[in-house]
Order: C-alpha cells, then sequence, then structure tokens
C-alpha cells in the first residue's frame, strides 16, 4: 500500500458495469515529507474518502479484493483507509 | 521479498474493514547498499515489528494477506519478517 | 522469469511460521550476459543453490508452484541453477 492525497474526483458515465455506483478518485502519491511525488492516478474508493484527505491504497490484483465476496471491481488501486496520522521516528 | 525498514506506523481509523485490528507499518524500502529505494510505502505486520527494525516485505498478494490471517483481502504488501543479519559476499 | 546472481543470505529469528526452514537468498538480478542490474530480491532457495551462483527466479504468485513453497507467502523463489545462456545474435 502507498500514501496519497484525494486531489479530484472523475466522472465516466459510461463504465464497466461493476464500476457502476462506485466513486473514482484522482490521488496524487506522497512521499516520506509529505509533498506531491510521482503522476497522478484513479483509483477506486472503498471507505467513503474525500477531497483533500490523506489515504492508502492498495495496488495491483489485491485492490479488486476491497469487494469481496460480493463484487468483482475491475480496478488496479482501490483507496482503502483514511489516514488520522503517521508517525515517523 | 525485499529488505526494508520500519520507519514509521500508519493510523487510520476509517479503514477496510479487513485492515481493523492490524498494524500498519510504514516501510522504507532498501537497497542492497542500505540507500532508500523509491518512496516508502505501507505494509501490514505480520510478525510484531517496530520502528527501527530491518524486516522482510512481501510484495505478493496472497503472501501478504493470508499472513495476516485475511485471504482475499485488499492487502499488497506484508511484513513477514524482522531480519537479524544479513550477509553479502560481494 | 529473471536471472540472477547469489550475493549472500538473510537471517530472521522472527518470522512467518510458514518460513521456517526455508533458506533465504539475497540475488542480484543480471542480464543474459551476467552483468549486474540495478535490483535485488530476497528469494527462498529450492534447488541448494550456493554463493555467486547464476540462478533462474520465479516471482509473483508463480512462486508458491516451487518445490516445498505451496501454501507459503513466498513472491520469489530460485528454481534453478543456470548452467549456461546462449544469447542469439
Amino acid at each position: 500500500m502507498r500514501l496519497g492525497r484525494v486531489v479530484g474526483q472523475v466522472v465516466a458515465t459510461r463504465k464497466d458495469d461493476a464500476l457502476e455506483g462506485r466513486t473514482l478518485l484522482l490521488i496524487q502519491p506522497l512521499d516520506k515529507q509529505g509533498r506531491d511525488r510521482g503522476r497522478t492516478l484513479v483509483g477506486v474508493d472503498a471507505v467513503g474518502a474525500g477531497a483533500g484527505e490523506t489515504i492508502y491504497w492498495c495496488r495491483g490484483r489485491e485492490a479488486s479484493l476491497a469487494w469481496h465476496p460480493h463484487h468483482a471491481v475491475p480496478t488496479e488501486c482501490a483507496i482503502v483507509g483514511i489516514v488520522d496520522s503517521v508517525t515517523i521516528d | 521479498m525485499l529488505i526494508g525498514k520500519v520507519i514509521g506506523e500508519v493510523v487510520a481509523t476509517r479503514k477496510h474493514a479487513s485492515h481493523e485490528g492490524q498494524k500498519i507499518l510504514y516501510v522504507q524500502v532498501l537497497n542492497l547498499d542500505g540507500s532508500e529505494k523509491g518512496s516508502p510505502c505501507l505494509a501490514v505486520d505480520a510478525v510484531d515489528a517496530g520502528v527501527g527494525d530491518d524486516v522482510l516485505v512481501a510484495q505478493e498478494g496472497w503472501s501478504a494477506m493470508t499472513s495476516v490471517g485475511k485471504p482475499f483481502s485488499p492487502i499488497d504488501m506484508a511484513v513477514v519478517g524482522v531480519i537479524d543479519q544479513v550477509h553479502l559476499s560481494e | 522469469m529473471l536471472l540472477g546472481r547469489v550475493v549472500g543470505t538473510v537471517v530472521a529469528t522472527r518470522k512467518d511460521p510458514r518460513l521456517e526452514g526455508k533458506k533465504l537468498l539475497v540475488v542480484r538480478t543480471v542480464d543474459p550476459v551476467g552483468k549486474d542490474q540495478a535490483g535485488y530480491v530476497v528469494a527462498v532457495d529450492t534447488v541448494s543453490a550456493g554463493f555467486k551462483e547464476k540462478v533462474l527466479l520465479v516471482s509473483g504468485s508463480s512462486a508458491r508452484m516451487a518445490g516445498g513453497c505451496r501454501d507459503c507467502p513466498v513472491d520469489t523463489a530460485i528454481v534453478g541453477i543456470v548452467d549456461s545462456v546462449e544469447v542469439s545474435p
């Protein structure tokens, strides 16, 4: 999983049935200092995240398991946690 | 698997049900010379590792999920060992 | 699958019980002519590979199909010791 920040939302009317009713959020990955690092990506929200929130996402095939066993959602990026704090030594 | 260092811990109240009760570690993956390899990542903890520990990081879903007893979960990384020593011959 | 060169070992006492008794080797990935590439992996040895030997690596969920790795949390396994690699011109 990786840390990121929600920087936007993507709206798509015509999409895979399993994506119907799901929120597609734009994620900006963050580095250790909390700065933007790398390219933004689109993730499917599994926890009700909102704009500006720090989140973590799961990538790869495992991301689609966020809705297991009810739905098989075709995504390789699922937002699975909203971060309260990160303690760094 | 890769070698990493636990640099912190992540607290998240609202998270996927399968992550409830899991310790989520902030892990910096390392190169063999000890330098940092990319940005840090988040991994569930299967071996009660703590900040400062050198650890073994599994990067494959099934391995990661089952190491914390949560098959079929959105978990892509886990700390599956605490490293005592790395011997390098080169 | 990837080619690699065994460069070290990892000792970990506290680990997932399913890794108990498995030999963990540090392997530098190499190109077909044997030149080091940037990456490395910690792999479970299933063929009694030794220091400096050139090996064949399997990664991802397929690593669990290697001997003795069934149902183990293994993402990279050494499944062969390479005798030679012939590169077509």
